[in-house]
């Protein structure tokens, strides 16, 4: 089977590798892909069919999930440049921003301990504007500057974000079952 | 493999080779099976002219079985031997089944899974389920005047792992080829999408008889995508029943009441729920075993009051599904309603509150389901090319594995677009460790304990090196049925040492074979037929594609030498064909299989790249 794994993400939807693209071309071009490879159009035929077509229904999937998430595109991308972020293990954070972190923290813990669901929904919506700026920034310094080292900060302060926002889900979850 | 075939659209390989297949709805209370007749989706019937079969097998003490009505009509006299909602066991443990206790049966709690105790022996929810398939595959097989090529077989969207691989392995010990396990709102929402021309975001409402989901789903220009999905595996109308038989307990002050008798107040309750849905009260009255007799007055009211917590377990999950989704009430565009549950009055009410619109009703909620997989499944079938329709389905419950004090590390997220795969490295904490063992489990809690285990196995055979030498890539892969199957690999030595874990719960190869064996001791015969011909059937339909393929573009994308070299594979399963040895058929078909793998691949690459051609000019444009 010669899935053509070195094929990237961006080469198998036939779009240029950029932080800004077009989502509903990006949309389109996943769909066209699986109605050629889904498995559902390979149900009656042969084993190593079926198989040949989940893996590459699979490779879609996995492709499109990447690049669809504003996050998931720009680690990509620097991958792709050869910048690689150990989200796990490079924490250095700018001392404003950690601060700004903690004070988000207790934000949402002050909430969460009041059962205070409308604070909560309005961190939420704080936090998402607070994100789109940082997301911003991204398309800057990736599609303009070039600057993978800026990108790659803004990139690991952007999970500290999504961490909090995860936070405020599952908080609201709780406090609504 | 290959023989993709990807034909233009309106064009099909084979035109007038109709390839009989159904789709079957395996419910909790009743079963239906369904096929597609010049063009439109029929529900089959029995010699009698009905179409639900109930879900009940009783057992014979020589083995044979009552399926469906003659069953039923049992279940008060013979409990015992009379097994229903075995749907509700499937994939479960003992400790799964907290109500275990109160149920008229004998339960042995076997590994992974329960049996239950019968004068024919100890059945796991396997085998009776194979029961019910076995009479909806004869059923279907004597309407339609020919043998199932295959069948789709629908699930609750909300079913485990364990769960969907139950059901498959019920499916082939009833000799059904499983085209898919389809989710039972998937196959509603592309019986209702398809009907109605719908476009937008819809919800479909799923309260089955022991099981219930809710999945919100995008309808766009022929794509069927779910978004989300959630539910309660074990949630029914079922539970409506056991209410009102408490009910019934509490106001005629019974207690300790023999299996007979519960079972007959069971069934007086679900006909008085039935009843409630066009009536404002209704009579409930019976003579058990004892002489005792129950005569009482249920009002809706009553009912309302006393279902209220169940009729809100389903809210939470609708709830979460929205979330899940990134969607709020408002986005949603419809809801359909499946299920003979959703009959009830005060669910209607609760779903219209929920998401403050009128629930969709216009179709039949008992047969949708089985609707939509014939529609589904003549389409896997291949009997339609060109103008069909996508679905883009979700795994329900996250996949993860078990790490370090007993938390789990979350590998696959629920609602991940299926089939999904990844990947994860491992490396030794010890010198010279030679093995490690790998512990799925699925589910959204925290801690191992509380999420459903699915698979232990240990990777044996690691290259003794330092402690972090070794790098063991260990990849879960979801098909499309939402089954996961796992594989690892160690990298690091140069030596690629692979192991492919099923999940464990399920029945091995050897299991099934054995139960087929005693199932059919005396057909003996029959099964070598059964054989023979089911290969004969698989490579035809080989010669068929690859011939089809060829024609279409052979020339272009094959060398003389590698056109030869199909063409000798096709001559000689051609002539395996003209005897009756279908082991050598078998071979010459694995063979052809082999050979033609390349070119199946480069079928593949490029309808892929044609996919994309109109993407790549605009890309020259820019």
């Amino acid at each position: 089977m010669n899935i053509d794994f070195s094929q990237n993400h961006f080469e198998l939807f036939g779009i240029a590798p950029a932080y800004q693209i077009d989502a509903i071309r990006l949309e389109q071009a996943y769909r066209d892909i699986q109605a050629q490879v889904h498995p559902d159009k390979f149900a009656y035929l042969s084993e190593a069919e079926r198989r040949l077509s989940m893996q590459w229904a699979t490779q879609a999937n996995e492709a499109y999930q990447t690049l669809r998430q504003p996050l998931g595109r720009a680690r990509y991308l620097l991958h792709l440049n050869g910048v690689e972020i150990h989200e796990e293990t490079n924490t250095a954070m700018s001392p404003a921003f950690l601060m700004q972190q903690m004070e988000w923290r207790e934000a949402i813990g002050e909430a969460k301990s009041a059962r205070d669901v409308p604070e909560l929904e309005h961190l939420s919506g704080q936090l998402r504007a607070e994100m789109q700026v940082q997301q911003h920034k991204l398309a800057d310094f990736l599609d303009r500057d070039r600057d993978f080292a800026r990108a790659a900060e803004i990139v690991r302060e952007l999970k500290f974000m999504e961490k909090l926002r995860e936070e405020i889900n599952h908080a609201l979850e709780q406090l609504e079952s | 493999m290959a023989l993709l075939q990807i034909a233009e659209p309106g064009m099909s390989a084979a035109p007038h080779q109709h390839r009989l297949a159904v789709g079957i709805d395996l419910g909790t209370t009743n079963s239906l099976v369904a096929t597609v007749r010049s063009g439109m989706s029929v529900v089959l019937h029995d010699e009698n002219g009905r179409a639900l079969l109930p879900s009940v097998v009783r057992y014979h003490a020589d083995g044979s079985t009552d399926v469906g009505y003659p069953a039923q009509a049992m279940q008060s006299s013979d409990p015992h031997n009379t097994i229903v909602s075995a749907k509700r066991f499937m994939g479960r443990g003992l400790r799964d089944l907290p109500g275990a206790g109160s149920m008229p049966y004998q339960f042995v709690d076997a590994p992974g899974m329960v049996q239950l105790k019968t004068v024919a022996g100890a059945k796991s929810p396997v085998e009776v389920s194979a029961e019910i398939l076995k009479v909806l595959r004869d059923r279907a097989e004597k309407s339609m005047g020919g043998e199932l090529v295959g069948a789709v077989i629908t699930v609750p969207a909300y079913f485990d792992d364990a769960q969907r691989q139950a059901t498959k392995d019920a499916a082939r010990l009833a000799g059904l080829n499983v085209l898919r396990l389809l989710n039972e709102p998937t196959a509603a929402a592309v019986a209702y999408g398809l009907d109605n021309a719908a476009e937008g975001v819809y919800a479909v409402y799923d309260l089955g008889g022991g099981t219930f989901d809710i999945s919100v789903l995008r309808l766009s220009k022929g794509v069927f995508e779910v978004l989300a999905t959630n539910g309660d595996s074990a949630l029914g109308g079922d539970d409506f029943d056991h209410r009102i038989y408490c009910w019934i307990l509490e106001q005629a002050k019974l207690s300790g009441i023999k299996p007979q008798d519960a079972r007959l107040l069971l069934t007086r309750a679900r006909e008085a729920k039935e009843d409630l849905t066009a009536h404002p009260e209704v009579r409930i009255t019976a003579v058990l075993s004892t002489g005792e007799m129950v005569d009482l007055t249920l009002g809706s009211e009553v009912f309302t009051e006393i279902t209220r917590s169940l009729v809100n377990k389903t809210l939470v999950p609708s709830k979460k599904a929205l979330r899940d989704a990134g969607l709020e009430v408002e986005d949603v565009k419809g809801v359909v309603m499946v299920g003979g549950a959703t009959r009830m009055p005060q669910i209607q009410h609760a779903v219209g509150q929920f998401f403050r619109q009128e629930p969709l009703n216009n179709l039949d909620p008992d047969k949708v389901v089985a609707l939509g997989a014939a529609i589904q499944a003549n389409v896997l079938a291949g009997n339609r090319s060109g103008d069909d329709w996508l679905l883009l389905d979700v795994i329900p419950l996250s996949l993860g594995i078990e790490t370090m004090g007993g938390l789990v590390e979350k590998i696959i997220q629920r609602n991940s677009t299926i089939p999904v795969a990844r990947a994860q490295e491992f490396t030794t904490f010890k010198d010279g460790q030679t093995a490690m063992s790998i512990h799925v489990v699925q589910g959204e809690r925290e801690l191992v304990s509380d999420c459903r285990s699915l698979a232990k196995f240990e990777l044996r055979g690691i290259p003794p090196m330092v402690a972090g030498g070794a790098r063991i890539r260990v990849t879960f892969q979801v098909d499309a049925d939402g089954l996961l199957s796992v594989s690892a690999r160690e990298k690091s030595s140069g030596v690629e040492a692979s192991v492919v874990v099923k999940p464990s719960y399920g029945l091995s190869d050897d299991e099934i074979a054995n139960m087929l064996r005693t199932s059919q001791e005396n057909a003996r015969a029959d099964m070598a037929a059964r054989a023979l011909r089911e290969q004969q059937v698989e490579a035809g339909r080989l010669i068929e594609a690859i011939e089809a393929a060829l024609h279409e573009n052979g020339d272009r994308l094959l060398s003389a030498a590698e056109r030869a070299e199909i063409d000798e594979g096709m001559a000689s399963l051609r002539s395996a064909l003209e005897g009756q040895d279908h082991l050598a058929i078998k071979e010459q078909t694995e063979r052809l299989n082999h050979i033609s793998e390349t070119f199946a691949a480069r079928r593949m690459d490029q309808s892929v790249q044609k996919a994309l051609t109109g993407y790549k000019l605009e890309e020259l444009e820019i």
